[in-house]
């Protein structure tokens, strides 16, 4: 369960994000869908304690992201814009390099590496350095390590960035899984299609705000549209695509 | 929880494999690095002494002026390995455009002062501000006093009085200066070396660790676990500091070695040895401490790997001033000198190569100032590394 209330971030004379308020659900997959430039990363900076809001509190499980960063962290799994690998470690052992920090057990790193990796389908190039991975492979080498220490609460930077048609609809199927697990998952995105295809709920933001939100059919009733698309363009305003 | 789960650690444990796995960093951590001063140093005076030394045995190509006015002194000029040659055009031209190094004309008086007893004239043409050709003047010019000397002792017994009422001052020269303190100015640079070495030990390993995590990619997701950012800190900083010191270590070693391949005339007036460098070593580690957090600082600062580089590069040369300031202007050091972090361990390490002693308040002051910096500085390291700027990608 994760709990934005009232978020203000401002870089110098820029606001960046002004009074976003959202929820998002355990066994749920909820979309932060928005333009580029629209705030979305910055959001979701503040939620995994990166940065901290000017104004307005974050919950993650019921915890202050501003008094328990610590714990915090440990109930989230972040797939963060940045992805970068250690070129000279292998997938796997930049794996297990997050399942130490994340302080699980010497025992325990090894048999749930192997589980990431299976299920993540990496075994053809676990034990090889990252450097020349793929998009594909960086990706989703990234999302095993954010997920290592088994986390309630799952949030995805558009996760789908760079990957080929096959790797996303793969990845789909993975958050549909995770969703089943009865996690709370958070992804932010720009396309349409993937809202549609997976989310719950959706949060639609532009400009640093949120201008609608709810399940895919309150926001088609909002905008008075049948089709999720026209209802966002609506939404947004039409001049929203020019703020990149 | 184990010692080795703690974050620190992990993060100290990571850096060092990944490390270990770039030659870049092998190559500058243990080799080029370490090895350079040693090697350099060497080879500079070897060929310093292999210079003087040629110099001072080689035959002097001498062109003589007039030698026919003065047979003895010629003769005396042979004896002195002094190579007589025949008499040239324009011989101050010959100097100026540096085709002879030095030529001697005897005065067409010559002779004939000679045998009435008036000061017979013979000239050297020279240029001083040619260094090189320095020793030969010199050489010539202590043949021709041996010989004057020599003629005017004879011409005093000649007359029947002792050839010592020439000589109403005798100086005696006592130079204070102990052998080893006069080798030691050849070694002024050392101490640069000892610090250049612990800059580029952990040099590469420093920008990576920041500016090179965070133009990858990689600082963000890292700094998102839930670690203290002071440990990341301190596992990294451990990991620059292992490096550094394996360099100085090895670069002390070599410089140990290469005591005993010296010059055998420089041998005795320095004390480069095994002991010199385990004295030095633990004088070397506040020092490794500061230089490997002030690298972590400029690289946090820096936007990229080039960046960081360049800051670094030019960093690289701030320890150098003492050394040159040393050089340049000697000065004799006062206490509070010691309490200034690099000047107070390059005097000492010049003292123990001059085989002085160094009281425990020059070597404690300048320990501890030095780790007082340390402490600043990690504190400034700790809030720049918890700023929430550090982390966010270019």
């Amino acid at each position: 369960m994760i709990e934005a209330l009232g978020l203000h971030k401002s870089f110098g004379n820029v606001n960046a994000v002004q009074d976003v308020s959202f929820e998002a659900h355990d066994g749920e997959i909820t979309g932060l869908l928005g333009p580029n430039g629209a705030g979305k990363t910055t959001t979701l900076r503040m939620l995994y304690t990166l940065m901290k809001p000017q104004r307005g509190e974050v919950r993650v499980d019921g915890f202050n992201t501003a008094t328990h960063a610590l714990e915090v962290r440990k109930r989230l799994g972040v797939l963060p814009d940045a992805r970068g690998l250690y070129r000279r470690l292998t997938a796997r052992e930049n794996i297990e390099y997050y399942a130490r920090l994340q302080g699980l057990s010497p025992a325990a790193i090894a048999p749930r590496v192997d589980e990431l990796i299976n299920m993540l389908e990496m075994n053809e190039f676990a034990d090889r350095y990252t450097e020349g991975f793929s998009q594909g492979q960086r990706v989703k080498t990234a999302i095993a390590r954010a997920l290592v220490h088994d986390p309630r609460n799952v949030i995805f930077d558009e996760p789908t960035n760079g990957l080929d048609v096959m790797a996303t609809r793969s990845l789909r199927e993975f958050l549909k899984q995770l969703r089943a697990d009865g996690r709370c998952v958070l992804f932010s995105t720009h396309i349409m299609q993937e809202v549609v295809a997976l989310c719950d709920r959706v949060v639609i933001i532009a400009r640093g705000r949120v201008i609608a939100q709810g399940t895919a059919d309150t926001l088609r009733w909002q905008a008075g549209e049948s089709n999720l698309e026209e209802a966002f363009v609506k939404l947004i305003g039409a001049d929203a695509g020019e703020l990149e | 929880m184990k010692w080795f789960s703690l974050p620190a650690i992990v993060v100290y444990l990571k850096e060092m494999r990944e490390s270990l796995r770039d030659r870049r960093v092998l190559l500058n951590a243990l080799l080029l690095g370490p090895l350079m001063g040693p090697v350099i140093f060497l080879i500079i005076l070897r060929l310093a002494v292999a210079h003087e030394v040629e110099q001072a045995e080689k035959p002097l190509p001498l062109p003589v002026i007039g030698a026919e006015l003065a047979p003895n002194l010629i003769s005396a000029l042979k004896q002195a390995d002094i190579q007589v040659l025949p008499p040239i055009e324009d011989p101050e031209g010959a100097v100026r455009s540096q085709q002879r190094d030095v030529v001697l004309r005897i005065s067409a008086d010559y002779a004939n002062d000679w045998r009435l007893g008036h000061p017979a004239q013979v000239e050297i043409i020279y240029d001083s501000s040619r260094r090189e050709a320095n020793s030969q003047v010199q050489r010539l010019r202590n043949v021709l006093n041996g010989y004057s000397q020599l003629q005017s002792a004879m011409r005093i017994i000649a007359r029947g009085l002792s050839p010592t009422i020439m000589h109403p001052v005798v100086i005696a020269e006592r130079d204070q200066a102990t052998p080893q303190a006069r080798g030691a100015m050849v070694f002024a640079m050392l101490p640069y070396f000892l610090v250049f070495t612990a800059f580029m030990g952990g040099m590469f390993l420093a920008i990576d660790a920041t500016a090179g995590e965070r133009e990858r990619h990689s600082l963000e997701p890292l700094l998102i676990n839930p670690v203290p950012t002071n440990s990341v800190l301190l596992g990294k900083l451990a990991a620059i500091c292992s490096f550094s010191l394996v360099s100085v270590a090895i670069s002390l070693a070599a410089f140990a070695i290469a005591g005993y391949y010296l010059p055998s005339d420089l041998l005795t007036i320095v004390v480069l040895n095994v002991g010199f460098a385990l004295r030095a070593l633990p004088l070397m580690l506040p020092l490794i401490l500061l230089i490997s957090i002030v690298q972590t600082l400029v690289t946090a600062f820096s936007k990229n790997f080039r960046e960081a580089q360049t800051y670094l590069g030019l960093i690289q040369l701030v320890p150098m001033i003492p050394s040159l300031v040393l050089t340049i202007l000697p000065f004799k050091p006062q206490l509070w000198a010691y309490a200034i972090p690099l000047l107070g361990q390059q005097l000492i390490f010049m003292r123990l190569l001059r085989a002085e002693t160094i009281s425990l308040v020059q070597s404690g002051l300048c320990t501890v100032t030095t780790l007082a910096c340390v402490v600043g500085l990690y504190y400034f390291a700790k809030r720049i590394y918890a700023s929430e700027r550090l982390a966010i990608s270019a």
